[in-house]
């Protein structure tokens, strides 16, 4: 039932956490190993032909405003062994504000190597939709600062931005270990907005490197911990740290035998134009064969 | 009106991107490759590695949990093989050596839509192979 005053972008929220939902009927589990990073890349993809559909949410404290509770709904698929596509739809919800759909994003990303090497590249390409009252904050770059984000929901929902993104994901395993650095770059489609430029990095182990013979929820394999470190480098017009935020964020994943993940990571702003605190934490599941799934609805009987 | 815009692009784009994805998956899943030639591409320095865990009792049964955790989905759930794999108890496989095994599991073979498993600690790669060896006995 609509309720007076309820807006269009929350039912598109709630008819896309629905779908979400159905999905966890349609098609069987899979069990992944997923890193606990919500922000860095490694160079590891999606299993082909699988789905996971992730949910994260970010609880974000805001100086001389309202405090947030941003959130996205994430479907992942691994179309082939070296190509990951990835459907965003963000949205939030202001304290004593309003609560807002606030756009989409669909992300690609390539690895190039079929191999492992002494070094894994993967190519990002994202394109983005978004109103400038996004405030899921999954990447910082050029002089995105706290204050950005002050304004009311009602004036900051006016601001749109086609961005394209573009992300050099640099990862490596060494015994046991990942090492993830991802420089990014990102292009308004507007004119005479210049590049944007961040980073994120990430290192990161699972606390035991042995499985144990047992089947077990607890067990210290199924965890993986790590530490993530981002933030904006300016833009062309002014490269660097100056007038940028910048985050540390230690994080956790519980990869469940069931095949749900659950990551929580809590981040720390590292100066004055930083979130004093993104707490953050997600929900995922994996679902094998949906690619076959999805291709056999469309095959004819013989 | 800016919302009924923005749906229908949502809507537009998320086919358009399903499609593409799904055709490039038909393509990856032949599965007309020999596993000997697969076999026959694993470096001589990968191939003889000794597998570390081989005298340890407990490796083959967290081998397997693991083996029906990440594996399953495409070599079945007894290793018999399905559309998305081949068998791995085909006695070309069992004969294997172990450094040829660590090595598939660790880099995958993408050609055929194999993914890396390097994701997973190199012990936990020793497991699955220690487990895959011992049941062929």
């Amino acid at each position: 039932m609509v309720k007076p005053g309820m807006t269009s972008s929350v039912l598109s929220i709630r008819a896309w956490c629905g779908f979400a939902v159905f999905l966890c009927f349609l098609a069987p589990g899979a069990r992944a190993q997923e890193s606990p990073y919500i922000i860095t890349y490694d160079h590891h993809l999606e299993e082909p032909g699988n789905l996971e559909v992730e949910y994260f949410s970010t609880f974000g404290t805001q100086r001389a405003s309202n405090d947030f509770h941003a959130y996205w709904l994430e479907l992942e698929y691994g179309a082939t062994a070296w190509w990951t596509t990835e459907f965003y739809l963000d949205g939030q919800t202001t304290f004593a504000d309003s609560t807002l759909f606030t756009g989409l994003r669909w992300e690609n990303r390539f690895r190039p190597l079929r191999a492992e090497h002494w070094i894994n590249p993967v190519i990002y390409v994202e394109y983005e939709n978004i109103s400038e009252a996004d405030k899921i904050i999954k990447e910082v770059e050029g002089h995105d600062v706290e204050s950005d984000l002050g304004d009311a929901n009602a004036a900051l929902r006016q601001g749109h931005n086609h961005e394209l993104e573009f992300k050099l994901i640099l990862s490596k395993d060494f015994k046991g270990w990942n090492f993830a650095i991802n420089p990014l770059a990102t292009k308004n489609l507007l004119p005479d907005i210049p590049w944007e430029f961040g980073y994120a990095m990430g290192i990161s182990r699972p606390v035991a490197l042995k499985a144990s013979p047992r089947r077990c929820v607890f067990c210290p394999e199924n965890f993986i911990a790590g530490v993530e470190m981002y933030g904006g480098l300016g833009d062309t017009q002014s490269f660097g740290l100056h007038e940028t935020s910048q985050y540390l964020a230690p994080a956790i994943a519980w990869n469940l035998p069931s095949g749900w993940t659950i990551r929580v990571s809590p981040g720390f702003g590292l100066n004055d134009n930083s979130h004093r605190l993104l707490l953050r934490w997600g929900l995922s599941r994996e679902f094998s064969g949906f690619g076959e799934i999805v291709r056999s609805l469309f095959q004819a009987h013989s | 009106m800016r919302t009924k815009r923005g749906c229908f692009r949502l809507f537009a784009t998320l086919p358009i991107s399903f499609v593409l994805a799904l055709g490039a998956r038909a393509q990856e899943s032949r599965n007309d490759e020999p596993v000997e030639s697969i076999l026959a591409s694993v470096p001589d320095r990968a191939r003889a590695k000794l597998n570390p865990l081989e005298k340890d009792s407990d490796a083959a049964a967290g081998g397997k949990k693991l083996f029906e955790r990440h594996c399953t989905e495409c070599h079945g759930e007894t290793g018999a093989g399905s559309r998305r794999g081949p068998s791995l108890r085909a006695t070309v496989v069992q004969r294997a050596r172990a450094g040829e095994l660590f090595w598939i599991i660790t880099n995958g073979v993408v050609r055929k839509g194999m993914p890396p498993w390097a994701k997973l600690p190199e012990q936990q790669r020793w497991q699955i192979v220690t487990y895959l060896r011992a049941d062929g006995r």
